[in-house]
Formats: structure tokens, sequence, C-alpha cells
């Protein structure tokens, strides 16, 4: 049934800390290695080594440049999948039943049989996290490694979703918010983790955790700070055999 | 948006057939016999069930269309389906009660009506509740739907009517105000529409990413190189280009030059026919309103880009 759940039992979910993403796509790879042979239809591509490669992906990794108003800019790598919204538009709006948020976990899944690819839920969603598949012609979304959670085939470290298990710098968590003491809870509320666009009423269960501030943000930029006269000028501190070199050279004219 | 013609198609035509049923349905006079009955009628259920069958190839899997009907409790889409089916339904008894019999039942004829106005309704609801698009998540978005609806089925029933009568009106002369009324209110959908962008709505790429505490967001680099679903179904651009000709093609075809042929009709008091003209011509001017109506509308999907 589309009709969303009063509560839910858990709601499992991700934190995605933003300050450690070193923006590799390692998740983005293994999360369509696994989803590719795991739930429901291949995440196929068409024409991947032609002109105009496309495929579904499940989890993407966009890459921002942040401009504070007195700081230099910096980087911040951005993965973004299905946030699981508690009052996730994408299942209303389904006109069959394929799309369904469950009671007892709260993952957010598409019955594939059920699906007629109408792109109605793509549509609902504020966060482009359901893509249409190019060969199945059915709705493909994040389903947190359903397969791999509660998998009891595989060894218990592995049962995480992939995104979460390969992650090289561990920007990644997997875990129940409606636990308080769960890790991810208590990062959440430590860090302040955030909800994407929480205009649009969506609730989402997943949380980001913004970058630290990595320059003093109250530092006034000098107009006249540049870099390269950090290297030139910086050198009246410099003693032993590299101050010697400074001055010798210096002397050279 | 990307704007897909089958749906184009769909919202267009049958939207006209609605509309057609739904004048019928009020008992405006019809040529007598059989012969008309079965005419008249059916060019209405084919603009409709034309419609519906454009809809569905916009599906990826067609096959299982008929599920789209059970989740009329919370979806917009089924409920219009369902809305859709019962009113063609209806719409055929009433129908074959008329070539039967000659009669046209009131309360059958006035159920049809209601139900066929709930039908274009619905399909309007199917873009108007997505918050995800602030142009299509605006009060006046069903208003247009439904008198675009009205205003193709006054100039179908005043085409066909003995003398071009409504009732105790002119059709043309109906047929014109409904005109300048629809397009009245959908001159007003665009100047709104211009105000109701993303940034209005309150989402930004500093909210969408949650970056904004920091400072301005740009994006640097997108996922992939090429494109994706979600860029081509919902960063589409192509057709905001031509943003400004197309609303003047729509405004010619659709609204001047029907009205003009109204204003011919009812001075001449004679040649009803010709207001079939008109409604191919309001046709032609809606497909450029219905281009624009995707093709202008922007996702938030599009602020990660």
């Amino acid at each position: 049934m589309t009709a969303l759940p009063q509560s839910t039992k858990t709601k499992l979910g991700l934190v995605i800390d933003l300050d450690i993403c070193v923006g590799c796509h390692a998740c983005v790879v293994n999360c369509k290695e696994w989803n590719t042979s795991g739930y429901g239809a291949p995440l196929a591509d068409s024409d991947p080594y032609g002109v105009e490669p496309i495929g579904a992906w499940l989890n993407r990794v966009h890459t921002f440049e942040v401009q504070p108003d007195h700081a230099p800019a910096s980087i911040v790598h951005f993965p973004k999948s299905c946030l699981h919204c508690e009052t996730a538009p994408c299942v209303t709006v389904c006109p069959t039943g394929a799309s369904y948020k469950r009671s007892e976990d709260g993952i957010v899944l598409v019955d594939e049989d059920m699906c007629i690819g109408c792109g109605l839920c793509a549509w609902a969603c504020p966060y482009g996290a359901r893509e249409m598949d190019p060969a199945e012609k059915v709705m493909k979304k994040c389903t947190l490694c359903v397969d791999r959670i509660y998998n009891e085939n595989i060894p218990e470290i592995d049962r995480t979703p992939a995104c979460v298990r390969t992650c090289p710098a561990n920007a990644r968590h997997f875990g129940d918010f409606s636990d308080p003491e769960s890790e991810v809870s208590l990062m959440v509320k430590e860090r302040g983790g955030i909800d994407l666009m929480p205009e649009q009423g969506t609730n989402p269960v997943n949380k980001y955790l913004m970058p630290r501030p990595k320059t003093n943000p109250e530092m006034e930029l000098d107009e006249n700070f540049s870099l390269a006269d950090l290297a030139t000028e910086n050198t009246a501190s410099a003693g032993g055999f590299l101050g010697w070199v400074d001055r010798a050279l210096d002397r050279l004219g | 948006m990307h704007p897909a013609i089958s749906v184009i198609f769909f919202t267009v035509l049958s939207g006209a057939g609605y509309g057609f049923m739904a004048v019928l349905g009020l008992g405006v006079a019809m040529p007598e016999g059989p012969l008309a009955a079965f005419v008249i009628s059916g060019i209405a259920g084919v603009l409709a069930v034309v419609g519906l069958l454009a809809s569905t190839f916009h599906l990826g899997h067609p096959e299982r269309a008929l599920l789209a009907f059970s989740q009329w409790r919370t979806s917009w889409l089924s409920r219009e389906g369902v809305l859709a089916v019962v009113t063609l339904v209806l719409f055929a008894i009433y129908v074959f009660i008329w070539m039967a019999t000659g009669k046209r039942y009131f309360f059958l004829g006035l159920l049809i009506t209601i139900a066929a106005t709930a039908t274009v309704f619905a399909t309007s609801m199917i873009y108007a509740q997505l918050k995800t698009v602030p142009h299509w998540h605006m009060r006046q978005t069903p208003l247009c739907y439904l008198l675009f609806a009205a205003a193709s089925g006054v100039l179908l029933a005043a085409g066909f009517a003995p003398d071009g009568m409504i009732f105790t009106m002119p059709g043309s002369l109906l047929a014109m105000m409904e005109l300048l009324i629809a397009w009245a209110v959908k001159v007003l959908w665009w100047q709104n529409a211009k105000k109701t962008t993303l940034a209005a709505s309150g989402s930004t790429v500093e909210t969408a990413t949650g970056l904004g505490k920091i400072g301005k967001v740009r994006l640097l680099e997108s996922p992939h190189s090429g494109e994706s679903y979600l860029t081509k179904e919902m960063v589409h651009v192509i057709g905001r280009k031509h943003a400004d000709k197309l609303r003047m093609i729509a405004l010619v075809l659709g609204c001047v030059i029907p009205v003009l042929i109204c204003l011919a009709v009812f001075l001449a008091n004679t040649g009803s026919m010709w207001l079939l003209l008109a409604f191919g011509f309001l046709t032609a001017g809606l497909f450029a309103e219905r281009w624009l109506f995707f093709a202008e509308a922007k996702h938030t999907v599009s602020l990660y880009y």
C-alpha cells in the first residue's frame, strides 16, 4: 500500500559526514556492484563504452565549492542517495502500490513487479534519489541494502549497506535513529546533523554532518594575501643549512 | 521538466474529451437521431480514449496498467485513472440509452458532468500536488486545466448544436467568453509562475546541500561526466529557449484565432460548424501551452546540477 505507516518500529538510515568524505566514489561503485546483482533487476547501463553512456545509479557524489564570506573557498564532496524520508512523497504518489515504506524499519522500497514505470515518484522526490532503469523500465532506488543488513549468510561485519562497508574514509555510518543511544543518533546529536531541504517537509531519516571549519571563519581575509608571498618572503626564521643557503643566495643578488 | 509528447497529448486530448462529455451531460440540445448521437458522443469518447492511450506510451510497463487503479486512497494518478474509467462507463450507458430511445437522462447526465469535471481535476492534481515543482504547485493550476477542458467542450458542443444554441444562449458567444476567461487565467498563471521560482519557495542549492550555513555554494563537478535519467527528465532546458515565441504561438492559435471565429459566427448568426475549426486551433494552441507547462517548470533536483 502506498499509504505511509503511522510509525515504524526502527528507523534505519545513514549518517554522511561531509567533513570526512574525500570524494573517491568508492561508495558509488560498490553500491552499483552490489545492487546490480542483488535486490530486483540489474542496474543497467546503456552505451556504457560509447559516446553517450547513461545508466541507473542509486548513489551519486557531487562536488561543490563553498565560499564563506571571510575565508578561502573550500571543496565539499557530497554523496547523495535515498534519504528514506518519514513522510516520503514518492510513496504516496505511486498509483500501483509498488512503492512502499516498511513499517518495521522505515526502509522505502519499490516492488519492481508492480512498477509500471510512470516516473511520478521520481518527480515527487526533491532529492533525485530515484532513477528509471534504462533496460528494465522500472524505478530503481537505494534499498539500504536490505539484502545485506539482515543477511545471515554473510559475515556479521558485512551486514551494513555496501556504501558504508566500502568507504575507506569512514564517512558513512549506518544505524537505527529510533534508538537515542545508537552510534548514529549520538553522532547526529554531537555534530548537529542536518536534514536536506527541510522546507520540503519530507523529514528525511538520513542525516548529514557539516564540514568542520577549515580556517577561522572570523579571520579577515587580507586583500593582498597570496600563497606565493608565503613561499617567497617568509624565510626570516630559516636556520641551519637551509638558512645558510637562503643567505648565500641572497648575497648573489 | 522534460516535455514528453505522450503526456502533452494525454492532458490536452483527454481534457477536451472529458470537457465535451461534461457539457453533453448537462443536456445541451444536439441534432436528432441515433447516428448524430453516435458521431457526437463518439468524438467525445475517442478524444478521451486517445488521450488515455497516449498516456500509456509514457509508461515503462503499460501491460501492468491495471494495477494503477488500486491506490486511489493516496495517489492522484490512481484517482485520475479510476475517475476516467468510471466517467467513460457512465457515458457509454448514457449514449446507449440516447441512441436507443433518443432520451437523455438528466440525473445520469449530471453525474457524468460531475465525474468528468472530477477527472480533469484529478489530471491537474497529478502535477499540482508536486511540491518539488513550485510552478505547478499553485492553486490556479487545476483552474487552468478545468477552464481549458470547458472551453474545448463548449466549442465542440456549440459546433454541433442545432442553430448553434447552447440552452438559450448563442454557443459562439458562450465559447468566446469561456475562451477569454480560460486564457486570462492562464496569462495570470504565467505571471505568477514567473514569481513562483524555486528560490521563492525557499529551496536553494544552499538548503539542498545544507552547506548554506558555511557560505555560498556552487557545483564544481557533477557526479558523472555524461547525462543521467535525472538530468534528462528533470533538468531539461531546451524548451525554455523559445519560451516567448511559444507563448505567442499558444495565444494566437489557442485564443486570438478561435475568438475571432466565434465572433464572426456570432455576428453572422450562422455557420456554427466553423466553431469546430476553432476547436482545432484551440487544440493546437494548447499543445504549445502544455509544452511550456512542462519545459518551463523547474524541479528541485536541478539545484544539485
